[in-house]
């Protein structure tokens, strides 16, 4: 018996999503006297990349390295996954809650025939044999305790909900055996990449700096990115700010958006409607700006600032650039 | 071309969500239940496609229990030909998935699309887990979805971008934001949704492999620490102590 974890590549580089999902792995094979293998999957990765995985207690890689599986191709994945859980003797897998965990998780569990516990945001226990663990619900309204009746059991990982956890050890690195069906590579193929930007992504962000109506238009939006920028913090947006075009989709956090965990959350002129508060709830810190007092995002802040937005970040932009230099 | 669209009866986004003493039921008294805005999504992109070829049918699906008429009937309002209900309180998304896949398996819809994931459980695994269950392809994250004939050309969320993918139907999506535009349903709409059909149908036996305990409400916070707005220099120190700068 053991637990594996799917160290998760984004570019041939592992990455946060791969270590906090190391960290949580390693935590819960530990408790659980297991040991602990980790999947890495892709094409020509070095050595030194794969090891990186050690950072965060994994002391037994399996690596599969395939020349299509630069891109991600969901039921290829399912499929190394399930072979590598077999091969490691799993009992539980782990995944990150990312776009690409969130996709395979189903069709692996499927596969693997091992229930399915997703967004899990604390430290599986096992009680009586069985796997008890608390998750995300009602988009962040909530919290679920569930019990796994499966004989395997695969958990998600929700985004920053576990944070790292380094312990470092000296990887060993077995190759995994498995031929992927040709058919599996061949029903979806990628035609282009839109775009991959370089910005910080959003779910995995430490520190987010978002905007609402607050900025009264999309070119005043300058000073946030600048914030954000000089925070090395990721951008977001409320819905009613995406819905008028003055930033794009994929920034809006809230409940029918994006949901976030970050460390730190800065919210400028977001009044902090239910369904906003439901995404952002989770931040370990919420820091408000709105000139409304009466906002109702301030019941949901740790710090709040009664001030006009196009006052307090520029004072605030210029003292955290004094304090970094 | 024949859709099934997979639909979850949702509490309303601005529901203030509690639950009973033992916490095991969400408290239901005033809550609005809607469609999960995910799926519905994926029901007007469906409906687009049978407007413009002209043929074909959409089909709305949910596992629930009688009290989720009221949101099949909705579907049917905005446009759906045929709703049908799986008479079984959910129990869990696998449970949810045999059901679905059962029902599909021998009816060779070319679409089956649900939301990239339920505003309640926010799993994101019934959509993936019928498309194992069928071994058809399966996109999530899916923000557009264009066919012709046969092909499916498919654009889908990934980490810090977007990826475009071609396929054959018939296909599995979840679909989110950008799909489509939701729609109100008009008078005809909800007059025609009296009188199409809404077939309850017996949920087959599932394995069960989880179960919900309880739930509860997230901690509190402490309370909000007022600063000053001119005093910029305790949010740094807050920054500093936190370790963002």
């Amino acid at each position: 018996m053991s637990v594996l974890v799917f160290a998760e590549l984004s570019g041939g580089k592992l990455k946060k999503p791969a270590f906090e999902a190391a960290s949580y792995a390693s935590d819960f094979a530990q408790s659980q006297n297991l040991p602990l293998y980790a999947l890495v999957a892709g094409h020509n990765v070095e050595e030194g990349e794969i090891k990186r995985i050690g950072e965060y207690g994994v002391e037994k890689v399996l690596y599969f390295n395939h020349p299509k599986l630069e891109a991600f191709v969901e039921p290829v994945f399912a499929g190394v996954l399930k072979a590598a859980a077999e091969q490691a003797g799993a009992r539980y897998a782990v995944m990150p809650q990312s776009y690409n965990g969130r996709a395979v998780a189903p069709r692996f569990s499927v596969l693997w025939n091992a229930a399915l516990i997703s967004g899990v945001t604390e430290l599986a226990r096992v009680e009586n044999g069985k796997a008890v663990v608390r998750r995300s619900a009602y988009s962040g309204k909530g919290v679920e305790t569930v019990l796994s009746h499966g004989e395997r059991t695969v958990f998600t990982v929700k985004a920053n909900a576990y944070g790292l956890k380094p312990n470092p050890k000296s990887v060993s690195i077995e190759s995994l055996d498995f031929s992927p069906a040709e058919k599996d590579f061949d029903a979806l193929v990628s035609k282009r990449i839109e775009k991959a930007s370089d910005k910080i992504s959003l779910t995995e962000a430490d520190v987010v700096v978002s905007a609402g109506r607050g900025m009264k238009g999309p070119e005043n939006w300058g000073i946030i990115e600048e914030l954000a920028e000089t925070l090395g913090a990721a951008t977001a947006c409320s819905k009613p700010v995406a819905d008028v075009h003055w930033r794009p989709h994929h920034e809006h956090v809230g409940q029918t958006g994006i949901q976030i965990a970050p460390n730190v959350y800065i919210a400028i002129g977001i009044s902090g409607a239910i369904q906003h508060l439901a995404g952002v709830s989770a931040s370990k810190t919420i820091i408000v700006i709105n000139k409304d007092a009466e906002a109702p995002f301030f019941k949901a802040a740790d710090y709040g600032i009664v001030g006009d937005a196009f006052e307090v970040v520029p004072e605030l932009l210029k003292a955290v650039k004094a304090a970094k230099n | 071309m024949n859709s099934l669209i997979c639909i979850s009866s949702v509490p309303d986004t601005t529901t203030k969500i509690t639950f009973d003493a033992s916490g095991k039921e969400l408290n239901k008294a005033g809550v609005q239940f809607v469609i999960n805005p995910y799926d519905e999504f994926a029901l007007v992109r469906a409906l687009e496609f049978k407007e413009k070829l002209n043929t074909g049918k959409v089909v709305v699906i949910s596992v629930g229990e009688a009290d989720v008429d009221q949101v099949l009937r909705k579907a049917l309002a905005i446009g759906a030909d045929e709703a049908v209900r799986i008479d079984a309180a959910p129990r869990d998304a696998r449970f949810v998935a045999e059901q679905i896949a059962a029902y599909a398996e021998d009816k060779n819809f070319d679409l089956i699309m649900g939301g990239k994931e339920s505003i309640d459980f926010n799993g994101s695994e019934v959509m993936g887990m019928v498309a194992a269950l069928l071994g058809l392809p399966f996109v999530s994250f899916a923000t557009r979805l264009e066919i012709n004939g046969r092909i499916a050309e498919i654009r889908r969320e990934i980490d810090g971008g977007a990826e475009v993918l071609e396929g054959s139907l018939p296909l599995v999506l979840g679909a989110q934001k950008g799909m489509a535009e939701w729609r109100i349903p008009n008078m005809r709409g909800i007059m025609a949704a009296r009188t199409k059909p809404l077939t309850v149908v017996k949920p087959v036996e599932a394995k069960n492999y989880t179960e919900s305990i309880k739930f509860d409400l997230p901690p509190a916070k402490a309370g909000c620490k007022y600063i000053d707005p001119k005093n910029v220099q305790e949010v740094v120190k807050v920054l500093q102590e936190k370790g963002v700068i």
